[in-house]
């Protein structure tokens, strides 16, 4: 079982690619798990076909410990398993504390069953605190994604996140895996993407271009794959799964200082 | 044994690394009556790594100021342990006329769980206050934070405010986190702050009761203190409004503003509230001590002057002629066993001080005596307070501005008569404990484990007293231990009985036999230890 963590700023599209890269990976016969790590819950409701859900601290709340894994596991597109750790409402209590209250409830309810080939974590924006770091302490998930675009608080966002990997790789197994690409079609973004992610010394693992077919498909509450699996986009999304799926790169980052990685931006982020 | 600077230099301070050293060398000093001030450093944060006594401000708000209100309600929100540690340990003691209003028995904690820090524990704190109403019927209630409330942001004080709107009775919320400040006289401030804002004052009393009516400030009643204290005031004719806070209550305590004067026993954590009762109602405050029979009869003869009423004046001296007649014969034995001893004082923020005195008529002499919290103006007196710089820490606690209060300021004495008081007696000042100290004696701040050790290596005290925290370190040496906290479940050491008690307790600790089985490390271990080198 590979357990993955997917990071990157607000509104980049980490969710959206997640469950793009996971019906892919669906469609390729792998079995998936999603653990929604947001306070917001809306990790899986492309694969969900909509926002029905309910999640694990829901649960928790109003049924007491006594929780079966079928309350908060709901099976989505390809046969993906779907779980969102919810949290409290916005400004009170302690949505850290959550995400871990909801892993280890998981894992002592069994959902991480041996024939798992991936469990992929949706976590929010910026690891605010310590709970929202819990996929990638206690050998949860070993590979990280940032998902990154050529904006600059994109980058600043992700090389933010790479000080976090570095830490906790020094005393765990886990290591970055690449930089997806979700594409804003800035100047030279390619470039810039490529050259930020090997500065790193990681990769970048798929540049996946802006199409509105994706817009679309949200609007209809799916994925890509699922709306249209003919579309050019779709088969982006199957690239960037079999990129993740075949990928043998995993590395301590090493995050830049904010000159260099201003320089880089004066060096690629410019089209002349 | 004495002690120098080099020897401090060399044996203590010596051995600290270079940051460390820099930092504790403005803890200590050796009293030198001959230097017009001595400055030490206090009220700063303890190195992390060094063990030290200092407890938190939960336990300064919760578990000294607010916990010996008897009709109050005292909810510690948060999961268990604050609650269960901070329940009774001081062991402040309190009896009611109305035994359905004594609440000390009660431990009330919301014990939040998993659940209530991810969710948030405000709900859960307004069902317990709706049942703490529902059950107990307190006359008021209080709120403490602990540690994870603050950090998740529970919203306390709304909690609190809507529910006096819902109950009609008085509740008020502390933001007492643990983590607050460099010791536990962080939440005595809070603690001071929220009475002075919400309860005293609430009373509908404009005149005082007796003739000569006071509060009594600082004062907890560890081992029924007060009680005595009391027995000699009441006799002498004095009405006590209040006592803040030992065997105190929420009904005394809103009516405090209509005393004529406030006693201040433990400066330290008390004296937020005196400053503020002087401002709002022109009430002055005088510094006493009832531990020691010296300090006692002076601090009622002080007590009596400031009234100037004739007849209280020889009254006092009638009760203390009494009293003296009384206890002397009592204390004749001891005397002998205590005799030429010698102690180190370490406690709290006032008794480090206020003990030295009761040692020195057992005949004990202080060697060494220090503060766990207390803060430049406990050690070098209130003059020094212009000139205590607030740093990060001590800003953290917010500072309560009081107005005079247009309907109940009343100037108790003609200002002519407070400024001739003020030249003999403590009025609104407190002179700290170096000025009491003698030649050679060490001062220590916060003093730690290693330091403990150390010292009492060199000075060889034959009693240590201190708390708990630190009990047990000098009697694996061999040294007695007496509790200056808790007293060691006696007591009371207050007033004229009270240094009987004392004296009693203190010469048991001399005669046990138990001594006789442990050979302390100097007994057979080298103090000093050096090597012969070829030249």
């Amino acid at each position: 079982m590979r357990q993955l963590a997917i990071y990157g700023k607000g509104g980049i599209g980490k969710s959206t690619t997640t469950q793009n890269t996971v019906a892919a990976l669906a469609e390729l016969g792998k079995r998936v798990m999603v653990v929604g790590c947001d306070p917001k819950s809306d990790s899986n409701r492309l694969l969900l076909h909509g926002m029905n859900q309910r999640t694990v601290l829901d649960t928790l709340r109003e049924e007491g410990e006594d929780v079966d894994l079928e309350d908060v596991m709901k099976v989505g597109f390809g046969e993906t398993k779907c779980v969102e750790s919810g949290g409290p409402e916005p400004g009170v209590g302690c949505a850290g504390r959550g995400i871990i209250t909801s892993i280890n409830l998981l894992e002592s309810l069994g959902a991480y069953t041996d024939e798992l080939d991936y469990v992929f974590y949706d976590v929010l924006g910026d690891v605010v605190c310590g709970g929202f770091a819990m996929p990638i302490r206690e050998g949860k998930a070993k590979e990280i994604y940032i998902v990154a675009s050529g904006e600059m608080m994109a980058l600043y966002a992700a090389n933010n996140i790479c000080k976090g990997i570095s830490k906790f790789a020094m005393n765990g197994e886990v290591r970055l895996g690449g930089i997806i690409c979700n594409s804003r079609k800035v100047d030279n973004e390619y470039a810039l993407l490529k050259a930020f992610a090997e500065e790193l010394g990681s990769q970048l693992i798929h540049f996946v271009p802006r199409d509105n077919i994706v817009q679309r498909a949200e609007i209809n509450k799916k994925t890509v794959i699922d709306y249209d699996p003919q579309a050019s986009q779709a088969d982006e999304y199957r690239t960037l799964a079999k990129n993740i799926d075949e990928n043998k790169m995993f590395v301590i980052p090493k995050p830049m200082v904010q000159d260099r990685l201003e320089e880089i931006l004066m060096e690629h982020g410019i089209l002349d | 044994m004495a002690i120098d600077q080099k020897m401090l230099e060399e044996i203590i301070i010596g051995q600290y690394p270079a940051k460390v050293k820099r930092n504790r060398r403005k803890h200590i000093l050796i009293r030198d009556t001959s230097l017009a001030a001595q400055e030490i450093e206090a009220n700063t944060r303890t190195i992390p790594g060094i063990i030290t006594n200092r407890g938190c401000a939960f336990a300064g708000c919760k578990g000294v100021v607010l916990g010996p209100l008897r009709d109050m309600v005292h909810i510690v929100h948060g999961p268990v342990g604050c609650a269960f540690y901070s329940w009774l340990t001081r062991r402040n003691k309190a009896k009611s006329d109305d035994p359905g209003k004594n609440f000390l028995a009660y431990c009330v904690s919301t014990d939040m769980q998993e659940g209530d820090i991810v969710f948030g524990g405000e709900k859960k704190l307004n069902r317990m206050i709706d049942e703490v109403v529902e059950i107990f019927h307190p006359n008021a209630i209080t709120i403490s934070a602990t540690c994870p409330v603050g950090l998740i942001g529970d919203d306390i004080q709304s909690v609190a405010r809507m529910a006096r709107e819902r109950h009609g009775i008085s509740i008020t919320a502390y933001n007492c986190e643990g983590y607050k400040g460099v010791s536990q006289s962080a939440g005595h401030h809070i603690a001071n702050n929220g009475l002075m804002e919400h309860v005293i004052g609430l009373g509908d009393m404009e005149e005082p009761p007796g003739k000569f009516t006071i509060n009594i400030l600082g004062e907890y009643n560890i081992g029924g203190d007060s009680w005595e204290v009391g027995r000699v005031l009441e006799e002498l004719g004095y009405d006590v409004q209040a006592v803040m806070t030992g065997d105190g209550s929420f009904e005394e305590l809103k009516n405090a503003h209509v005393s004529q004067l406030n006693l201040v026993q433990c400066h330290r954590s008390i004296n937020y509230i005196a400053d503020m009762l002087e401002k709002k109602y022109g009430t002055p405050w005088l510094k006493v001590n009832f531990i020691g029979i010296r300090a006692t009869c002076e601090t009622l003869r002080n007590m009596a002057l400031y009234f100037g009423d004739e007849s209280l004046i020889q009254r006092t001296e009638e009760v203390i002629a009494r009293e003296l007649a009384r206890i002397e014969p009592l204390l004749e034995p001891y005397r002998k066993i205590c005799e030429g001893k010698t102690a180190f004082c370490f406690v709290g923020g006032s008794r480090g001080h206020h003990y030295q005195g009761l040692y020195e008529e057992l005949g004990i002499k202080t060697l060494l005596a220090g503060y766990e919290f207390a803060h430049r103006d406990d050690y070098e007196g209130r003059q020094v307070l212009p000139n205590i710089k607030p740093d990060a820490d001590s800003k953290n606690i917010p500072e309560l501005h009081v107005v005079p209060d247009d309907r109940r300021y009343r100037l108790k004495l003609p200002a002519e008569k407070m400024e001739e008081l003020k030249s003999k007696i403590p009025l609104s000042y407190y002179k700290g404990m170096i000025a009491d100290m003698k030649d050679g004696s060490v001062i220590v701040d916060d003093l730690n484990h290693k330091e403990t050790e150390e010292l009492i290596r060199i000075l060889k005290p034959d009693i240590f007293s201190s708390g708990i925290k630190d009990k047990y370190i000098p009697q694996k040496m061999g040294v007695p231990v007496k509790q200056l906290h808790n007293y060691d479940y006696s007591g009371p050491y207050a007033g004229f009985n009270g240094a009987v008690n004392f004296a009693r307790d203190v010469s048991m600790n001399f005669v046990t036999p138990a001594w006789n089985y442990i050979v302390p490390p100097w007994k057979n271990k080298p103090l000093l230890e050096g090597t012969v080198q070829d030249s």
